[in-house]
């Protein structure tokens, strides 16, 4: 185990951020934490990189305590954070620099992995340019290269692509998949898009500071309980009777339309149509996503979720004069 | 203790990239000393004629403006931490293994190292002011600037521990700046200042850098004349020097456990 968490807890004041969390990451997988905003997951990745001191339990990084053990942790990691840390008043290659002066990368290693990481996020030709020319996409690629430079074992990238286009977003993922390739390391990411969830191996779902599930996004996308049936019929409350009779499964009507879960929803189709009582309007059959998986796991949609987490936050903000979990 | 070193250099030396980037700091770090020694110097020069035995209001005002060059540089220090803080480059310090006291030092040192840059500016200009500049004010100065910089920086990173935003900062440091000034007999020699006054201006840190520029310049004993007298005791410059360095060790540590304990 590359990291290790046992029973981390963090609280500020009486907001308690994170209740207990628990799991291991391996070395060289992609590990992501999935939640709405205001579910924890920056407060963990804070306390995995030494910024926050745990209200409660272990972390070990690389093997090292983030408790007792801050610099050896710091050497271990390379760290995105949601909001850009550049200084944009330096160049491309003055913020690499002061990194690796940092760090202490000898000047011949430096060299020649700055020419390397820069070829692949694609800033080569700009390495001189200063960063407050950098478009949103283009400084969060200088992040990644910055956060590689001293050669983490482990990643941490805090919504990578926030507020980043989709083609951008494509692209940043093709990069850190092309790195964990070459490189072999270890990333651990956080994100409440759904889509970016399903590039990790394994995905923690967190909600109020809990995991409430963790597994491949394919088990978790199993344990839901198969394909989802969306039909919208004449007459809904018949068609939901009908099908919890005949099928034996759970019904809901939602906005208009009735869905329900079987077990292999392409071959459950063609028969179910032909045989159906009432005309059917439409019929959609699809695979579980992400979404789905954590509406079973937490009752809620993610979007409800964020506006309640919101919420949470103006009002943790307002009682407590902005002296947050940031910096 | 490798860490709090590399810190230390690293930091600094990203201060001076910045300074050395930014042509308008350069040139405001020059030009307001410079236009306060023309305007009061103009306005007051004629008023008020000499100062000591051998010594016009110019001469007498230049060592001090010299200080409030370094003040102004060196309370940049807490400017840039509360940028750093606001642009989100401070996290990028954080999380490197660097230590907080390296980060600490490595602000003031900067600062340290743009005061000598600009107070080597400022001796271009003593030919017009009319004091005479020789290798041994030179070799002075260094240490002097050196020390009052740390102490001032301390102030202003101290300052930068209590202040979250940038505008409440800048609030804080005009509060301070003002009467850190005049409370340092730039403009008039403490010591015919009123008792109270000058017992204000005795718990300022930029009163000895003032006095021991000033001696520097003059030599001691116009000096003695004009210089600032602790229990009946007039300053040597030695003296000076050593009491700023009281104050730099003190200020700088209280502005380290007050960074290390918020960040």
């Amino acid at each position: 185990m590359i990291i290790e968490v046992d029973r981390l807890a963090k609280r500020f004041g009486e907001i308690e951020a994170v209740k207990e969390v628990s799991f291991g990451v391996e070395p060289g997988e992609i590990f992501g934490f999935l939640g709405p905003n205001g579910a924890g997951k920056t407060t963990t990745i804070n306390m995995l990189c030494t910024l926050l001191r745990p209200s409660a339990g272990s972390a070990l990084v690389n093997g090292f305590d983030v408790r007792h053990e801050q610099s050896e942790v710091r050497r271990s990691i390379g760290l995105v954070f949601q909001q850009t840390t550049l200084d944009e008043y330096l160049s491309a290659e003055q913020n690499l620099r002061f990194h690796a002066y940092a760090y202490a990368i000898p000047a011949d290693v430096r060299e020649q992995r700055m020419d390397e990481l820069l070829a692949i996020v694609d800033l080569a030709d700009r390495r001189t340019g200063s960063v407050r020319t950098y478009s949103g996409g283009m400084k969060r690629r200088l992040e990644i290269a910055r956060g590689l430079l001293h050669h983490p074992k482990v990643l941490f990238l805090d919504e990578p692509t926030l507020g980043l286009d989709p083609q951008t977003r494509r692209l940043i993922w093709d990069y850190l998949l092309r790195l964990r390739e070459q490189e072999g390391l270890t990333i651990f990411l956080t994100t409440h898009y759904m889509d970016e969830a399903e590039h990790c191996d394994r995905i923690a779902v967190i909600d109020h500071g809990l995991i409430v599930g963790l597994d491949r996004p394919a088990a978790l996308k199993r344990a839901v309980g198969g394909d989802l049936v969306t039909l919208a019929a004449a007459d809904n409350q018949a068609a939901v009777v009908e099908i919890e009779d005949r099928y034996g499964a759970e019904a809901t009507i939602r906005d208009g339309t009735v869905s329900f879960q079987v077990a292999h929803g392409a071959e459950f189709l063609p028969e179910f149509v032909r045989s159906f009582s009432q005309p059917l309007a439409s019929v959609t059959v699809r695979q579980p996503t992400l979404d789905d998986v954590f509406l079973h796991l937490t009752g809620r949609e993610i979007r409800d979720s964020e506006l309640d987490a919101q919420e949470q936050l103006v009002a943790g903000m307002a009682r407590r004069f902005g002296r947050g979990p940031r910096g | 203790m490798t860490e709090i070193w590399r810190g230390t250099w690293v930091v600094s030396y990203r201060e001076l990239l910045r300074f050395v980037n930014e042509r308008s700091r350069m040139i405001g770090a020059f030009a307001q000393p410079l236009i306060f020694l023309v305007i009061f110097g103009a306005g007051f020069g004629n008023l008020i004629g000499s100062v000591a035995p051998g010594v016009n209001f110019v001469q007498f005002m230049y060592p001090g403006i010299i200080a409030m060059g370094v003040l102004t540089t060196s309370l940049f220090a807490g400017v840039s931490v509360v940028w750093d803080r606001e642009f989100g480059f401070l996290r990028e310090l954080l999380v490197a293994p660097l230590g907080r006291t390296g980060i600490v030092l490595g602000k003031a040192l900067g600062a340290c190292a743009v005061a000598l840059l600009q107070v080597a500016l400022m001796l271009l200009i003593t030919p017009i002011v009319g004091v005479e500049l020789n290798l041994q004010t030179i070799v002075l100065l260094v240490p002097i600037v050196v020390i009052l910089s740390v102490a001032l920086s301390g102030v202003g990173l101290l300052a930068a521990s209590f202040m979250r935003s940038q505008q409440g900062f800048q609030l804080l440091i005009q509060l301070l700046l003002f009467p850190l000034i005049f409370l340092a007999g730039v403009f008039f020699p403490i010591n015919q200042a009123p008792d109270w006054l000058q017992a204000i201006s005795k718990l300022n840190p930029l009163t000895y850098g003032v006095d021991a520029i000033r001696q520097a310049f003059l030599g001691s004993e116009a000096g003695d004349a004009l210089g600032v007298t602790v229990l009946g005791h007039t300053m040597t410059l030695a003296q000076d020097v050593a009491l700023m360095a009281v104050f730099a060790a003190v200020l700088l540590s209280i502005a380290t456990w007050a960074f290390s304990r918020q960040e």
